[in-house]
């Protein structure tokens, strides 16, 4: 009676041992997941928190570029666009481009150059046009991103988001 | 995939001696007695430590030493997200850390694990506990606030009555006559850089020597024969309870830090008179009240020098406490030493109380 028990008693347990171990094992790593979040979620928005204020500061549709007026014709200055370089050309007396200084190729801030009429990017000699912002020779992939010229006044120069 | 697996283990295993390790680890075991509370307590030190650092770390990304300092920590207080729980986690983790310390020597103390082989354990433990209360001083000055201002305007009068050279020191910790931006600047240096790295050395020569010898049994289980006394593996057994300690610890932290906020209090302004009631952090409370105390009765410097030799002969005998409680059997000498130990305790917590009291 007892002998069969004996040989029966440590095979019966097993399938149940398992599928116990598998369920304390996928508890534990829950409650870590949860853990690791309750953990994890707060020190992310604490790291991001300068990321958000940038954002907000960046999220402007219009700038107005002051003193711009005074600018002769064929020169240009570079102003920010919330967090963006930009740079505004006046090309002729009632003429104005503003476009993006920063880069199409690897972000770097381009110069504009009046006597050879061009703007460059320092970095990796990108060359663009600087009525149109077009990538005219260099590894820039894309024209500079442009900006609308809305008016010009006492004040300065208004500069919107296309 | 198995052999795969396999074989980077055995190339990486033939470099860096990774079985020695697996070997030691499953080797290493824990006793087990009526008295095995008390282990916990050094990894729950370590525990809040490894906290510090953490918080610390996500600290330092916006505190801004110098004039700046207490605009800096308002930031982190009110403008940063969850600023407010990082700063206050590093608070109470600090508090909870000294307990922790304090726990943890005294349980070493009343163990007697200090005897030999574990001499440097002791000593290297006593400097530790030192470090941390030079850390929670220098880290309690960085927000700039009120009371920061003038806890650590009168912690530095302590060393300055110290005759000849004690003035001489204090100005060399401050960097200047009174405590100021510079002094901030020092206590930030000391604190983010000169004391990590001394902590980390101490405490890996802590561990080091823990796994050497093992963990101290007290006199009441060495008296038993060896084969009575019991013994779990460390691994995993010892270490998923050392984890599961650490987890009510993390809990216990986040209810702190998240229902109890710590205040930020009002600028450091030289020219406002010291609020009523200030006092240190309860871990200086005991020295502060001894210092009144004597200050009572034997007023002037005197007081104070008299206070700074009785806190160093303690301080002294305490250390060397290895040297004169030698003999593992519980003679008189011993037992002498355990009630020395039950004294320094009581006073230690009465003074604390009494400098409450009368504030």
């Amino acid at each position: 009676m007892s002998k069969p028990n004996k040989h029966k008693e440590p095979v019966a347990p097993q399938p149940e041992s398992i599928s116990r171990r598998v369920f304390t094992g996928l508890a534990l790593g829950g409650v870590g997941i949860c853990y690791a979040a309750a953990v994890g979620y707060p020190v992310y928005r604490y790291l991001m928190s300068p990321v958000e204020k940038a954002a907000e500061v960046a999220a402007v549709t219009e700038v107005v570029v002051k003193d711009a007026q005074k600018l002769p014709v064929g020169s240009g200055v570079m102003f920010k666009f919330g967090a963006e370089p930009c740079l505004l050309i006046r090309q002729a007396e009632d003429k104005w481009t503003a476009m993006s200084a920063k880069c199409t190729h690897l972000g770097c801030t381009v110069q504009h150059e009046p006597e050879q009429n061009r703007i460059v990017c320092a970095c990796h000699g990108g060359v663009y046009d600087p009525e149109t912002g077009g990538n005219i020779s260099g590894p820039p992939p894309r024209p500079l991103s442009q900006l609308v010229v809305k008016e010009v006044t006492e004040e300065g120069v208004r500069v919107a988001r296309n | 995939m198995k052999t795969f697996i396999n074989s980077i283990y055995g190339w990486a295993d033939a470099r860096l001696g990774l079985e020695e390790l697996s070997h030691f680890a499953r080797k290493k075991t824990v006793p087990e007695h009526a008295h095995s509370f008390w282990y916990y307590w050094g990894g729950l030190s370590l525990f809040f430590f490894l906290v510090q650092a953490f918080t610390g770390i996500l600290l330092l990304l916006y505190y801004r030493p110098g004039p700046e300092a207490f605009e800096s920590v308002r930031q982190i207080t009110y403008e940063m997200h969850f600023g407010w729980l990082i700063r206050s986690t590093h608070s109470w983790a600090a508090n909870l850390m000294v307990f922790a310390v304090f726990v943890h020597m005294f349980s070493v103390f009343f163990m007697k694990a200090y005897r030999s082989p574990r001499e440097f354990g002791w000593w290297s433990g006593l400097v530790l506990l030192m470090v941390v209360m030079v850390f929670g001083f220098s880290g309690y000055l960085l927000p700039m606030n009120e009371l920061a201002y003038f806890a650590t305007k009168v912690g530095l009068e302590i060393p300055a009555s110290t005759p000849i050279i004690g003035p001489k020191i204090a100005e060399l910790v401050r960097g200047g006559l009174e405590v100021n931006e510079v002094t901030v600047q020092r206590f930030f240096a000391l604190h983010v850089v000169v004391l990590p790295a001394v902590f980390a050395v101490l405490l890996g020569f802590h561990l080091w020597l823990v796994q050497k010898h093992g963990n101290a049994l007290p006199p009441s289980e060495e008296a038993k024969p060896a084969q009575e006394r019991k013994t779990v593996p460390f691994f995993p057994n010892f270490l998923m309870k050392d984890l599961a300690v650490w987890l009510v610890a993390l809990n216990i932290l986040a209810v702190l830090a998240a229902v109890f906020p710590w205040e930020l209090g009002q600028p450091a302004d030289a020219l406002k008179p010291a609020p009523q009631g200030i006092h240190p952090e309860w871990y200086f409370m005991s020295q502060f009240q001894v210092l009144k105390v004597l200050g009572d009765w034997m007023p002037g410097a005197v007081g104070e020098i008299a206070g700074i030799l009785l806190f160093n002969v303690c301080l002294v005998l305490w250390f060397l406490v290895p040297l004169y409680d030698t003999s593992r059997e519980s003679g008189r000498r011993a037992r002498r030493v355990t009630w020395l130990g039950l004294v320094a305790l009581i006073a230690l917590i009465i003074t604390t109380i009494w400098g409450y009291a009368v504030l």
